[in-house]
């Protein structure tokens, strides 16, 4: 820098000194940073985890999720089994959306009617709707929802649905909502503004019928560069960020003007393996780089040896900087369906050379490891310490990142042997990553939808089917926990770590960390 | 001057053209957008009809076909992402990245051709050689780690500046503007000197070597030995004479910056076009990136018009049409 940038820098910053005043945090303001872009206002147009973050401010769904991921009543005050085939949820009574009117039956079935007809929509929210067969509305404060078959989850999916008004008309407009004409929502928090990669502007809403939230004006701030976000949260100028990137987290554990919260995730991160070709896979050679005659990841010892040859502590304490937990299931001590019997893969070099022995691979491999690295949080550096691991038993590893769009389609075509993927549990149990993950691909049932491997096991088929037929939930559980025991005993993907959420507060601030990743004005409080 | 106006117009329209079918072709080669944007929950019929409903399962030229068609009507198409027009959009994050742009500019002007001028009056002194060794730091520093150092001192360290982001917008020409408001300039100094520094060494270093280019000249001395006063000497005839690389530089330079402010504008979360550019490529939202690129060729197109044009004023040797 030459010396005369620094003397203009120097002396604008001595004008700018005195203004300062208007900086200050005002009490009864926000201002939350998310690190990726809210896409739109419209509730049902984009299933992303930063529009949903941002919608619970706005709006309200019948069934809502506490900090552990648990449903709690949101507009449904209590919802029930009538048959295998029948729903029925009890409607909050006196509450109001913001332009006045009251909430009733009618706007949830106008709601489940408009979500698989949002135009244009590239992820559309029917996914968590196409279940539902009819809905009939026995009186203003009860609906009853037919579902196509049994099927047990319909209060989780019903917990992604956001309510809107019914007098907003037929179709109303993605566009409309952007603006601010639609957005009328029942949640704690009323619409102001939108300024798309910017910042959304809220409100508190007064007749909001829970509990009155702190803060009486919210700022939503997308800020998706990382140590920017952590900047500003230093500088003041934020009360919270999330996703707090590990590089920094050793700097602000010790830093006495911030608190972090952290809470082991719903996302776990796993090395996909080709399951879909018996023959030759293009990118597992013999140690010379000769053609093998058959795919070795078809081979339980060697997709076996392939897991334990990896130190899992060493990547989560090293790469990770202890913002995640080794892991041998996709989901977290604690969550519905979590079997504690399923441990994550020990570490043991030794035994993955000698089942590689076993397997008639006694002089190693050669494979190459592909992966996003611009997509979950030091993807590209785990991939590395893999492949280092990898070398230990005798396992050449080329490490070959590539940035996430060129990537997943690569992915879903199963161009390649074995990759990096994260998968996040939105429903928070177990039947969700076995029907979506494992599950064999089969495009007339929709299952198997997110098995980019192609592994398929008959055997867990069945099991999975039995779980979406049992509809008491304490058999269902049981029958999942032994479904996810049943696959991981196989290896179907190479299980790494699990994902700690965190977020990062001014001192004066706390925040109840979420299992889900929403960032909600309504759990920051002042500290006690 | 009207035919050499319409064959620039010719070349310009083939270049937009050339530049989308690169688009067209280039997006198709890296990826789906569909892969990237769908809920990984979809199952594949609902992959199928949103691949269907944003039209990518068309083959390519009919695809490329439709696009043309509509643009010929003025729409550039929606944003897959946002479901927005693609140019209300951009438009919309337009005034942002300008206002950074000009006053950058403006920036790179008022402080690179003094302290250049200055260095190549007296290139032997302490402060003219120190002003050249501080040029090279311009160069060579990379943006986006001078703009974290400056949001360290000036935001987080002195608390002076604001650390990131846009501020207090007021409303122009149905347009918001943050050099309208005080908080908008506090927000706006930062990044418009970060980004900046690239250009003010440049406009510096040209106008040292300009300056020391015409000094020995004859009508230089023969001004001098006229009589005329030092300053006069140097504001008129010396600056006259090295203004029109500077001219050309700063042209091109205005189109370069407003077109790749995107470290910049990542940096100071920053809401303009660059960010918006940069989002699109990463989720391969192809409607936006052609729009955006096409807008970017019709800047730089102009930017080159209003520099011939400007030659002409400058140095009256110059002819538009004596080119053919």
């Amino acid at each position: 820098m030459n010396v005369g940038k620094i003397r203009a820098a120097a002396r604008f910053g001595v004008l700018a000194a005195g203004f300062l005043a208007a900086g200050a945090a005002h009490a009864q303001s926000l201002t939350i940073a998310s690190s990726a872009p809210v896409t739109s206002i419209d509730p049902h147009y984009h299933t992303l985890s930063p529009n949903q973050s941002f919608d619970s401010h706005v709006y309200d769904r019948l069934v809502d999720r506490d900090p552990k991921g648990t449903p709690i009543p949101g507009l449904a005050t209590s919802w029930k089994l009538v048959d295998d085939t029948t729903w029925e949820f009890k409607l909050r009574q006196g509450v109001k959306f913001h332009d006045g009117t009251d909430f009733t039956a009618e706007d949830v079935s106008y709601t489940i009617d408009r979500v698989p007809r949002v135009k244009n929509s590239p992820a559309s929210y029917s996914i968590y709707t196409k279940a539902v067969k009819s809905i009939e509305v026995v009186d203003p404060q009860t609906i009853r929802i037919h579902t196509n078959g049994p099927y047990p989850l319909l209060a989780l999916d019903l917990s992604q649905v956001f309510i809107i008004p019914h007098k907003l008309g037929s179709d109303p407009t993605t566009e409309d909502f952007n603006s601010g004409k639609n957005a009328i929502g029942t949640g704690p928090y009323r619409f102001i503004s939108y300024k798309p990669g910017d910042r959304i502007e809220m409100e508190r809403f007064d007749g909001y019928w829970g509990k009155k939230p702190d803060w009486q004006h919210v700022t939503y701030r997308m800020i998706s560069n990382d140590a920017t976000r952590t900047a500003a949260l230093l500088a003041g100028d934020v009360g919270i960020i999330e996703f707090v990137p590990p590089t920094d987290l050793a700097s602000l554990r010790k830093d006495d003007r911030v608190r972090l919260s952290e809470v082991v995730s719903n996302r776990s991160i796993f090395l996909w393996l080709d399951h879909s070709r018996t023959g030759p896979t293009p990118f597992v050679t013999g140690p010379n780089g000769e053609t093998l005659d058959k795919n070795p990841l078809k081979d339980l010892r060697v997709r076996e040896a392939l897991s334990i040859a990896i130190n899992r502590q060493a990547i989560v304490q090293r790469v990770m900087e202890d913002a995640a937990i080794p892991t041998g299931q996709y989901l977290p001590p604690g969550a519905a369906t979590y079997n504690p019997a399923i441990k994550p893969p020990p570490y043991d070099p030794e035994r993955a050379k000698k089942l590689l022995a076993e397997a008639g691979y006694p002089n190693g491999l050669r494979v190459t490891l592909n992966g996003p690295n611009d997509r979950y949080v030091n993807d590209a550096k785990i991939l590395q310490a893999v492949g280092q691991m990898w070398q230990r038993i005798g396992v050449q590893t080329n490490v070959d990142p590539s940035p996430w769009s060129s990537f997943v389609a690569k992915a879903g075509r199963q161009e390649m042997s074995i990759f990096l993927l994260g998968w996040g549990v939105s429903s928070g149990e177990g039947t969700n990553p076995l029907r979506a993950q494992l599950a064999t691909w089969d495009a007339a049932k929709g299952l198997g939808t997110a098995n980019r491997g192609r592994y398929s096991n008959p055997k867990l088929d069945a099991m999975i089917e039995q779980a979406m037929q049992t509809m008491d939930d304490a058999k269902r559980d049981k029958l999942v926990q032994d479904a996810m025991k049943l696959a991981m005993d196989d290896v179907p993907v190479i299980m790494l770590h699990l994902q700690k959420n965190i977020w990062a507060t001014r001192k004066g601030l706390v925040y109840e960390p979420r299992t889900d990743e929403d960032t909600r004005a309504m759990g920051v409080h002042p500290a006690p | 001057m009207l035919t050499w106006l319409l064959r620039r117009l010719f070349q310009a329209l083939f270049v937009v053209l050339a530049m989308t079918v690169i688009v067209f072709i280039g997006v198709h080669v890296i990826g789906n957008p569909v892969d990237i944007l769908i809920s990984p929950e979809a199952d594949q019929a609902e992959r199928a009809r949103i691949i269907a409903d944003l039209g990518l399962d068309q083959p390519l030229w009919r695809q490329y076909l439709v696009f043309l068609g509509d643009a010929l009507h003025g729409n550039l198409g929606r944003s897959f992402v946002f479901n927005e027009p693609a140019l209300k959009l951009i438009a919309g994050r337009m005034p942002a990245t300008l206002e950074l742009a000009v006053t950058a500019v403006l920036l790179s002007i008022v402080i690179g051709v003094p302290l250049g001028l200055y260095a190549g009056l007296k290139p032997d002194g302490f402060l003219g050689r120190t002003i050249m060794a501080g040029s090279i730091l311009g160069f060579s520093l990379p943006t986006f780690w001078v703009g974290l150092m400056l949001i360290m001192v000036f935001a987080v360290q002195l608390g002076w500046l604001p650390s990131t982001g846009r501020g207090q917008t007021a409303e122009l020409f149905g347009l918001q503007w943050s050099f309208l408001t005080w908080d908008g300039l506090r927000h706006m100094a930062m990044p418009a000197l970060n980004l900046s520094l690239f250009n003010i060494s440049l406009v510096l270093r040209l106008t040292r070597a300009g300056v020391r280019e015409t000094l020995p000249m004859d009508f230089v001395k023969f001004a001098r030995a006229k009589g005329l006063s030092p300053a006069r000497v140097i504001f008129v005839h010396v600056l006259k004479n090295i203004m029109i690389p500077v001219v050309t530089v700063v042209g091109l330079e205005l189109g370069s910056t407003i077109a790749f402010a995107v470290v910049t504008e990542s940096v100071f979360a920053w809401p303009g076009m660059g960010k918006l550019i940069i989002d699109s490529i990463n989720v391969l939202d192809r409607p936006v990136i052609v729009a955006y690129l096409m807008l970017i060729v019709l800047l730089f197109i102009t930017i080159n018009l209003l520099v011939d044009i400007l030659y002409t004023v400058l140095d009256p040797r110059v002819r538009l049409e004596g080119k053919r």
